[in-house]
């Protein structure tokens, strides 16, 4: 099962009145054994510095994309600056699927896809992280809370004369041949990639106001019309 | 159960599985495939020729009509006086509506018969019609501004068309004496693009800065407040600190008037002289639309499930020139509620399926180099209107690297609308 993450802090999640869970991370010292998965680009630690990827020092309060002198993906940076900082539930959804939820992200990696490891993993990364002062529950520390994205809305067949129409709200900015200049291209993207950024997008995990908004609005089927219209052009 | 075609396309908690097939119900008078005219090749109209062309595959004769064969956009003509675009850059053709199917016809329209459901255009034809859309834009409320009315557009331009009239404001400008005044009569509401003179204003103070730095500018303006406000103030406090002055209704900006021989601008009975008057008049429905009897005081109104005139169902009027509700008078919600329109035209016309009304826009500003903002909403059609659902807006005080990407996105949004519109 797929599942994408929400903030536990979040203002959507607080009015509406939900306890927040206090969780554990997972095992630090396990998550350096993961780690050992993301050493080819990355470090991390006293003598850390950016290799493919950026040193991961003071990686939670982090802005997306900003590390100087790293090449980032636009996406990336787009989101960034619209207000992605890096905490627990925006790193645990990225790296469990790094390009669903950035989709030209310059990480070419598959993805962690084990909850428990990435636990482990953000448990070992959070330690080179001192801002916000070692407070538990705090912004960065706080655990997400899963939200899953059932099966069934997964295996939504979407129809694709309906995505078509919906399509036409997208075009009004998304260049239909794919171009992707200040906005991103969305043509021939894997289905379930498409549903689960749109979600992303509805439940406000992935930054941006214009596709919180549109997303926003749009019910299962419809995402999975959109998904089918635009995952079927080339 | 039977049901009504123009309630059915409302919302429905079903969404699209409440979608049918819509019945053949056009009245074939004239014969052969059915016909759409549409009339006006802007935002609005472009787009619905294109759609309707597209997605009916063949089934449906549609003919565009359009004076002119080189569209420039107002959206980004701002930018074109600020200097971040070239005036070609805004230019589109019909070449490409043309190569998908659409019988483009540059002419002009000048009568409507909606009995006989044709159109009559300037050089003679007649074109018969099952279904008229109408987005022919804007024209001018005669008399809106004494002293000023279209025969002295040269000497004080509106630009509020775009093309020639935004060159030659754009030439004005830099043929400024140094250390002049730059004039413009805003607008009453409701009228095209609520933060175009704003932006305008930021635009000619950006031009000023690098050639004219003494200059100023004067704003005379009938309206209390006006779109994005706070974002453009703070902006002009920023980066064009002293330049700009706005006379509100408070101190008499609602009573102007002009002098284009003596090239003066009065304001409450103050007469300044200016060297640049920029009058932005109070706008109408493109008058077509009156001559056909479509419209009720300055506008056409729309019922926001179809786009189709509560005057006449046969007839859909899109953008600028009708009245529909909440949404803003940009080219983004005309290019919306031409999509809107052509599903229900195809639907009326050939069996394709309706589906639930949806609208939304953004409107991007430039407020000086890499410092952009936006506004934007999501509507609905209700009964009564189009009505906004939510909407979102920039904020004051945002970083450098926010805004610059603001401005990015509306460069990717321009290059999305414009193929959108015109293929
Ligand atoms: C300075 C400025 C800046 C703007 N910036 C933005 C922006 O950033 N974003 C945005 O979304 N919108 C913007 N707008 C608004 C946008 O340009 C209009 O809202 C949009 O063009 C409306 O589309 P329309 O189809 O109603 O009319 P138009 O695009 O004006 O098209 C009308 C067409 O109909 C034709 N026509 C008129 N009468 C007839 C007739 N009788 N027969 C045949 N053809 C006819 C005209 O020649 C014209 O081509 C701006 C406007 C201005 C003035």
């Amino acid at each position: 099962m797929k599942t994408i993450l929400l903030s536990v802090l979040s203002a959507t999640f607080l009015s509406i009145g939900a306890p927040v869970m206090a969780q554990e991370f997972g095992d630090a010292e396990d998550g350096a054994q993961v780690f050992k998965k993301c050493r080819a680009c990355h470090m991390v630690g006293p003598d850390a510095f950016n290799r493919t990827g950026p040193h991961l020092n003071e990686l939670f309060g982090r802005r997306a994309g900003s590390v100087e002198e790293v090449t980032y993906s636009d996406g990336l940076i787009r989101m960034g600056n619209d207000g992605l900082m890096w905490d627990v539930e925006s790193l645990d959804a990225y790296i469990e699927n790094p390009k669903a939820f950035a989709s030209d992200t310059r990480m070419n990696f598959p993805g962690v896809k084990d909850q428990g490891q990435r636990n482990d993993l953000l448990a070992f990364l959070r330690q080179y992280s001192a801002s916000p002062a070692n407070i538990p529950g705090s912004a960065p520390t706080a655990m997400p809370r899963e939200v899953a994205l059932s099966d069934e809305t997964l295996a939504i067949e979407g129809d694709a004369e309906y995505g078509q129409y919906l399509s036409s709200e997208c075009t009004s900015c998304h260049q239909i041949d794919g171009d992707n200049d200040g906005i991103p291209g969305i043509v021939g993207w894997p289905q379930e990639d498409f549903v689960v950024a749109m979600h992303a997008y509805k439940e406000k995990v992935r930054p941006h106001p214009v596709m919180q908004m549109m997303a926003g609005r749009l019910a299962d089927d419809e995402i999975a019309a959109l998904a089918a219209y635009f995952g079927g052009l080339e | 159960m039977t049901m009504n075609r123009r309630q059915f396309v409302g919302r429905t908690a079903l969404g699209a599985a409440a979608t049918m097939a819509a019945p053949h119900v056009y009245a074939a008078g004239h014969g052969g495939k059915p016909k759409v005219v549409v009339i006006g090749g802007g935002a609005g109209g472009a787009t619905a020729a294109r759609y309707i062309n597209k997605d009916s595959d063949g089934a449906i004769d549609v003919t565009l009509v359009e004076p002119t064969r080189t569209y420039y956009t107002c959206f980004f003509s701002n930018l074109y006086i600020g200097g971040f675009r070239t005036i070609e850059s805004l230019a589109h053709s019909y070449g490409s509506i043309a190569a998908e199917g659409v019988n483009v016809v540059h002419d002009y329209a000048v009568g409507i018969d909606r009995d006989a459901k044709t159109v009559t255009l300037a050089g003679g034809d007649t074109l018969p019609y099952d279904r008229l859309v109408l987005s022919p834009g804007i024209d001018f409320v005669e008399g809106a501004v004494p002293g000023w009315d279209v025969s002295v557009q040269n000497k004080m331009p509106h630009a509020y068309k775009a093309g020639s009239q935004t060159e030659l404001l754009k030439a004005q400008i830099e043929a400024m004496p140094e250390g002049g005044t730059f004039a413009m009569v805003a607008p009453p509401n409701p009228f095209r693009c609520p933060p175009g003179p704003y932006e305008r204003v930021s635009m000619v103070a950006h031009l000023l800065t690098e050639i004219n730095p003494t200059a100023r500018i004067l704003i005379a303006d009938p309206k209390e407040k006006f779109s994005k406000q706070a974002l453009f103030e703070e902006g002009w406090n920023k980066h064009y600190s002293g330049m700009i002055e706005r006379i509100g209704p408070d101190f008499g900006g609602n009573n102007v008037e002009v002098n284009a021989d003596e090239m003066t601008l009065t304001i409450d009975g103050v007469v300044e002289n200016v060297d640049v008057c920029n009058v932005i008049p109070a706008m109408k429905a493109g008058v077509i639309c009156e001559r056909a009897g479509l419209t009720e005081g300055n506008w056409a109104p729309v019922s926001g499930h179809t786009m189709q005139s509560r005057i006449d169902e046969n007839v859909h009027v899109l953008g600028d020139a009708c009245a529909q509700g909440d949404m803003p008078k940009s080219g983004f919600s005309a290019n919306s509620q031409a999509k809107v329109a052509a599903m229900a035209v195809r639907g009326a016309l050939t069996d394709s399926r309706v589906f639930p009304a949806k609208f939304s826009n953004t409107c991007w500003s430039l407020v000086n180099a890499d410092d952009g903002i936006k506004v934007g909403a999501s509507y609905e059609a209700t009964d009564e209107k189009i009505s906004m659902t939510e909407g979102f807006i920039s904020d004051t005080g945002e970083d450098a690297a926010l805004r610059k990407a603001t401005y990015e996105e509306s460069l990717g949004w321009y290059a999305g609308i414009s193929s959108d519109i015109f293929g």
